[in-house]
C-alpha cells in the first residue's frame, strides 16, 4: 500500500508542478482520479489506528476506552454524528475536543502538550491530527446525522450561526463574506456557499482532507483556523465553544448527505 | 371580540418570547467571541472588537434600515481623507503590482510588512490575468466605460479609501479608513483603473 501511495503521488506531482499555484476544479478533479485508489491521507489514518490503540500518557492507557459518542471505544459512524452533547463533560464537543477529553483524562496527557501544537507541519507530526485521520475514516460512507434534539445543541448551533455571519476586523470581514454566495471564487480558488445545505454538505463531507500544497492532512479545526488567519482575525483556541459552535453550524447544515472523508483537496 | 383580543395578546407574547431568546442567544455568541480568540503576532483580539459599521451590519446581516444606512455612509464620507495636493492619479504600474499583493494583516504576516491592495481577490481588472476572484464585479475597462473625469477619479478614489462609505455593508475592506493602504498606494490603485495608458484599459 506505501508503495502505490508513494507510486500514485510521483505520477501526480509533475502534472501538479505545471498546473502552477492556482489550479482549476479541472485540473483537480484529475488529479483526484489519479489518485482515487490512495489517497495518501491513508497513511494518517495506520499512523492514528496505531495510536488509538498504544498505551500512552502517564496512565498509560490506550482510547480504546474513549466514548466518542456511541459507547467506550466505538469508532464506527462515530464522526457522522458529531458535534453533539456529552452528559460526562456536560458539553457539546467536536472530535477534536472530544479527543482531547480523552486524552487527558484517560490518558493523562497534560492538556497545553496537545493544544500547544494540534497542528502538523513539515517536521512534525500531530498525534490528535492522526487520531482525527484514523476516526474519520471510519465514517465514510454513512450519513450525516447531527443531532439538534438537546437544548446545548440546539444553542450551540445559534451560537455557531451567529459566529459566522460576525464582522469585524481590519478587513470587516466575516464567514459570510467568503461563503454566502454560490459560485463565487477567489482567484482561482473556488469558494463553497456554507449558508447552504448543498454548499455546506459537499465543504463538510470532504473534511479533513490531505491538502496536496501542503503535503499534509488536516483537520477540520485546522480549516475553521486558517480561514479566521484568512479572515483576519486573531487565533480561535483549539478545541474551544467557538470553534465547536461554528463547527456543529456547518455540520448540522449538511445532515443527510453521505460523509466521504477523508478527501484530497487542493 | 374577546376571542381576538386573547389571540392577539397570545402572538404578541410568543413574539416577545422569541425576541428575548435571539437577544440572549445574541449575548451568548458575543460572550463567547469575546473569550475564544488569543492574539497570534500582529492579529491581536482587539480586532474581533466591533466599529458601529460592523455591529450594524452583523445585526441586521448586511441589510440595515434605509435611514440607517444613510446616516452611516454619510458619517464614513465625510471621514474620507482626500490627498491634499489634489492629485488623485498615481503610476499603474505600481498599482497594478499591488494590486497583484494578497499579502497583508494575518497572524503570519510581520509588523511592517508592505500591506497588498488584495484587489485580485475578488475582481477582474488587467485582461492578462486570468487568475481573478468573483467576490467584487470585474473592473476590466473600468476606465474606458466611465471615464475619468475628476469626479470619477474622486469616486474611485474614495470607493478604495472607504468602500463602506458607498455601500455600508459590502463584502470590500475600508483600505484606506483603517490605514491599511497610504495616499499615495491608493493613487497608483485610482491610476490602474482609470489611466487610459492602464493594461485594465487598454485594447
Ligand atoms: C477571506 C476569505 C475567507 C474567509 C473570510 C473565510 N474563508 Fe473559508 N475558505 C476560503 C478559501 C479561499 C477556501 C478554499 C481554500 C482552498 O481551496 O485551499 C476556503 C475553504 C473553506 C472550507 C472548505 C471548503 C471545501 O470544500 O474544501 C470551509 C469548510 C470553510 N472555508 C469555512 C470557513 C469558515 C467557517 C469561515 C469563518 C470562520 C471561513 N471559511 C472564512 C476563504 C475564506
Ligand atoms: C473582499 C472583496 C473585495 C476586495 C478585496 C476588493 N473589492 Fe472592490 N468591490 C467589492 C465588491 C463586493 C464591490 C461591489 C460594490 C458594492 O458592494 O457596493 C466592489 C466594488 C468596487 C469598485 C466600484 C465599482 C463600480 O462599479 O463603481 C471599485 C472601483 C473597486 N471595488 C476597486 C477595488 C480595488 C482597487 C481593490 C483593491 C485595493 C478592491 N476593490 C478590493 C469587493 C472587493
Amino acid at each position: 500500500m506505501y508503495t502505490r501511495i508513494i507510486l500514485t503521488l510521483a505520477l501526480a506531482i509533475p502534472c501538479l508542478a505545471i498546473a502552477g499555484d492556482d489550479k482549476s476544479a479541472e485540473e483537480i478533479a484529475k488529479y483526484r482520479e489519479m489518485v482515487s485508489d490512495g489517497n495518501p491521507a491513508e497513511l494518517d489514518e495506520m499512523r492514528g489506528e496505531e495510536l488509538w490503540k498504544t498505551a500512552a500518557g502517564t496512565k498509560k492507557a490506550s482510547l480504546e476506552k474513549c466514548d466518542l459518542g456511541k459507547g467506550a471505544g466505538v469508532v464506527k459512524g462515530v464522526y457522522a454524528e458529531l458535534p453533539r452533547y456529552f452528559a460526562d463533560t456536560k458539553r457539546v464537543q467536536d472530535l477534536e475536543s472530544r479527543l482531547l477529553t480523552c486524552m487527558t483524562t484517560l490518558q493523562g496527557i497534560p492538556e497545553a502538550d496537545i493544544t500547544s501544537k494540534p497542528f502538523s507541519t513539515n517536521n512534525y507530526k500531530s498525534d490528535i491530527e492522526g487520531l482525527v485521520a484514523y476516526v474519520v475514516g471510519q465514517s465514510k460512507g454513512m450519513k450525516m446525522a447531527v443531532s439538534l434534539k438537546h437544548p446545548k445543541e440546539k444553542e450551540a448551533y445559534e451560537i455557531g450561526k451567529r459566529i459566522f455571519f460576525y464582522r469585524a476586523g481590519p478587513y470587516d470581514f466575516s464567514c459570510a463574506t467568503c461563503h454566502s454566495e454560490n459560485g463565487r471564487r477567489i482567484r482561482l480558488q473556488d469558494l463553497p456557499n456554507l449558508t447552504t445545505n448543498i454548499g455546506a454538505q459537499r465543504a463538510y463531507t470532504t473534511w479533513p482532507a490531505y491538502r496536496v500544497s501542503q503535503g499534509l492532512f488536516r483537520s477540520f479545526q485546522w480549516r475553521i483556523n486558517d480561514c479566521f488567519r484568512q479572515q483576519r482575525f486573531p487565533e480561535p483556541v483549539f478545541g474551544s465553544e467557538l470553534t465547536v459552535a461554528l463547527t456543529l453550524f456547518l455540520a448540522a447544515n449538511a445532515n443527510d448527505a453521505v460523509y466521504d472523508g477523508p478527501a484530497i483537496k487542493r | 371580540m374577546k376571542k381576538i383580543a386573547l389571540l392577539v395578546m397570545a402572538m404578541s407574547s410568543t413574539i416577545a418570547f422569541a425576541a428575548n431568546k435571539d437577544a440572549a442567544l445574541d449575548a451568548k455568541a458575543l460572550t463567547v467571541i469575546q473569550r475564544d480568540f488569543r492574539d497570534k503576532g500582529i492579529a491581536k483580539v482587539d480586532r474581533v472588537k466591533q466599529d458601529q459599521v460592523q455591529a450594524l451590519c452583523t445585526q441586521y446581516r448586511d441589510h440595515p434600515p434605509h435611514a440607517l444606512q444613510d446616516k452611516l455612509e454619510k458619517e464614513q464620507l465625510a471621514a474620507v481623507k482626500y490627498p491634499a495636493d489634489g492629485k488623485l492619479m498615481g503610476d499603474w504600474k505600481a498599482g497594478e503590482k499591488l494590486a497583484q499583493s494578497g499579502r497583508g494583516l494575518t497572524w503570519t504576516d510581520k509588523e511592517g510588512d508592505v500591506v497588498g491592495g488584495n484587489c485580485y481577490n475578488c475582481h477582474q481588472l488587467s485582461p492578462k490575468e486570468i487568475a481573478y476572484g468573483t467576490i467584487g464585479p470585474s473592473l476590466l475597462h473600468f476606465g474606458k466605460m466611465r471615464g475619468n473625469t475628476p469626479d470619477m477619479q474622486k469616486y474611485v478614489y474614495g470607493r478604495i479609501y472607504n468602500a463602506k462609505a458607498f455601500n455600508l455593508c459590502t463584502n470590500m475592506p475600508r483600505f484606506g479608513h483603517v490605514g491599511a493602504l497610504t495616499e499615495s498606494q491608493i493613487k497608483d490603485l485610482v491610476a490602474l483603473l482609470l489611466d487610459p495608458e492602464s493594461l485594465v484599459n487598454k485594447e
